[in-house]
């Protein structure tokens, strides 16, 4: 599937994420698949959450007990492969890496979308950040359905056609 | 009149630009010469995170990694000499250059001279594969990114390695409609991780397709496209139409080896490697004595490696002049440590095949 449409099945998209007890804090979700040559996301981490090891080939295993959620792997990654879940009472709350215009603005409502590129419902906008350390990637914290855990991935603007 | 230099770096993209800066930091004197207006070669445009690790700039944006290698060697300004805007048009077994900037035309005896020329890009033959509108990745990428300009409204890409994947994402970024992403293998070419960030924003990614006319009058309207059966043969009655101004053709790079092979250095056809290459030592010496080549013109692969590559040559060429770097021989192990795990894992397979062909052929030598 992702080898021949360039989206996961759902089986890897839940491999990667914790239980729903540890993620009752914010965790990262390292949806890196494939073995490339990269990385960053081990390297950028202030917490040494995401190991790789010298081998820049091996795909990134997250340590849950030490990962803070902070979200500095989200813009690092290269691959913009990951995003920042915390589920809370009956919303999922997400960081993710956006590098589109218009840039999303706090307050707004935006299309929740999955891996396919399907819209699946709203996306409440928390928190936009964008520090000269995130190099032009935008941290976007957005709120959506709980029952959109496992699909959301991404927003897209109400206004695109 | 003959003009005198020892090393001679020939194109000033991420491998040379590495050559001159180990050569300059052993001591050598160097002459770089690029024919474009700006130093950087492609890295100019990229504007997406690179892959790798921290020594080869991983999650800088291709063109800031431009200006930390052109800043690298502007720390030199007594050792590295840069004619830029200088098409370097003949190249002669003396190892004499000759090299036209603008309207003036000279000749530069040289010591020692690394070709970094990088490659071209591979076109596609189809019907009216010649109309305005059909570019290739690197025209969209020049366009787009150098100078601001949209190459069409819609678009389809042809072709999933990483360039296709990356420039199909630029087109998205600048409000271009990518309305598919065409392949003719069975699976997709490059990275998961680009393909991933296509298709979340609606992007199809159809493999097993090929692009099989373009349609217009005075620029391209329309394109059909054809499925493809496991023997690569089209399937008659999938043909598909799309509404495009522009076409964007990623299908590969070759090796640009035109300067090599009038030195009259010993190439040889490695698939794997993008076409000819040269026949290089460890030290990435041609068959010619002190005519080396590195980077995509010595076979294609990601800028990680050919910085890398630029750094060995960079080492070696000054030495074979005299001058050795105060920690050649840790440099040197570090380096090829960094060029084999870069190789190491799938996407390094074909990488791997081509150079253990090429290592054959030194072998027979």
């Amino acid at each position: 599937m992702l080898n021949q449409y360039g989206y996961p099945s759902p089986e890897q998209v839940k491999s990667k994420f914790p239980s729903l007890e540890i993620l009752v804090k914010p965790k990262a979700i390292v949806e890196c698949y494939e073995k490339i040559p990269c990385n960053p996301c081990s390297t950028s981490c202030p917490f040494k959450a995401i190991t790789i090891g010298e081998d820049i080939n091996n795909t990134p295993v997250v340590d849950f007990d030490k990962c803070t959620g902070c979200g500095i792997c989200v813009y690092s990654c290269p691959g913009l492969a990951i995003t920042v879940c915390e589920v809370l009472e009956d919303k999922v709350r997400f960081k993710i890496p956006y590098e589109f215009l218009p840039i999303p603005k706090q307050g707004e409502l935006w299309h929740a979308v999955n891996r396919k590129g399907e819209v699946i419902g709203e996306a409440y906008i928390e928190k936009v950040t964008l520090t000269p350390r995130q190099d032009k990637t935008q941290l976007v914290q957005v709120l959506v359905d709980k029952e959109l855990l496992y699909e959301f991935v991404t927003i897209r603007s109400q206004d695109y056609e | 009149m003959i003009l005198n230099r020892d090393l001679v770096i020939i194109g000033a993209g991420p491998s040379g630009l590495c050559a001159a800066k180990m050569a300059a930091e052993a001591g050598q004197k160097v002459l770089l010469i690029d024919r474009n207006p700006q130093l950087g070669g492609q890295l100019i445009k990229q504007t997406h995170m690179f892959f790798g690790s921290e020594k080869q700039y991983a999650k800088t944006r291709g063109f800031d990694i431009a200006k930390k290698l052109i800043d690298d060697v502007k720390k030199y300004p007594d050792l590295v000499e840069i004619w830029d805007n200088s098409t370097v048009v003949g190249l002669y077994s003396d190892k004499v250059l000759t090299v036209l900037t603008g309207e003036t035309y000279r000749k530069v005896q040289a010591k020692a001279i690394i070709v970094a020329t990088g490659a071209s890009e591979k076109v596609l033959a189809f019907e009216n594969n010649d109309l305005p509108g059909i570019y290739g990745a690197g025209a969209v990428q020049t366009l787009m990114n150098v100078y601001g300009v949209k190459p069409g409204e819609k678009i389809v890409m042809v072709g999933s390695g990483n360039i296709g994947l990356i420039v199909s994402y630029q087109l998205m970024q600048a409000g271009v409609k990518v309305l598919a992403v065409i392949e003719a293998a069975k699976v997709i070419g490059g990275y998961k991780v680009h393909a991933s960030k296509l298709r979340r924003l609606g992007v199809d990614i159809i493999t097993s397709c090929t692009i099989k006319k373009a349609i217009g009058k005075d620029k391209v309207e329309k394109i059909v496209t054809v499925r493809l059966n496991e023997k690569w043969e089209e399937i008659p009655g999938t043909e598909k139409e799309y509404e495009v101004d522009a076409v964007c053709i990623a299908v590969g790079l070759s090796p640009l080896t035109n300067l090599l092979a009038m030195i009259g250095c010993e190439l040889k056809y490695v698939g794997e490697l993008g076409g000819l290459v040269p026949v290089l030592s460890k030290d990435y010496e041609t068959t010619i004595e002190g005519v080396y080549a590195c980077g995509d013109a010595s076979g294609i692969e990601e800028a990680s490696s050919a910085m890398v590559e630029g750094y060995i040559t960079g080492l070696a060429a000054a030495k074979k002049l005299g001058k050795v770097h105060p920690q050649y021989d840790e440099l040197m192990v570090d380096l090829r440590k960094q060029l084999d795990i870069l190789r190491s894992g799938p996407f390094g397979e074909k990488i791997r095949k081509g150079l253990a062909k090429l290592e054959g052929v030194k072998e027979v030598c």
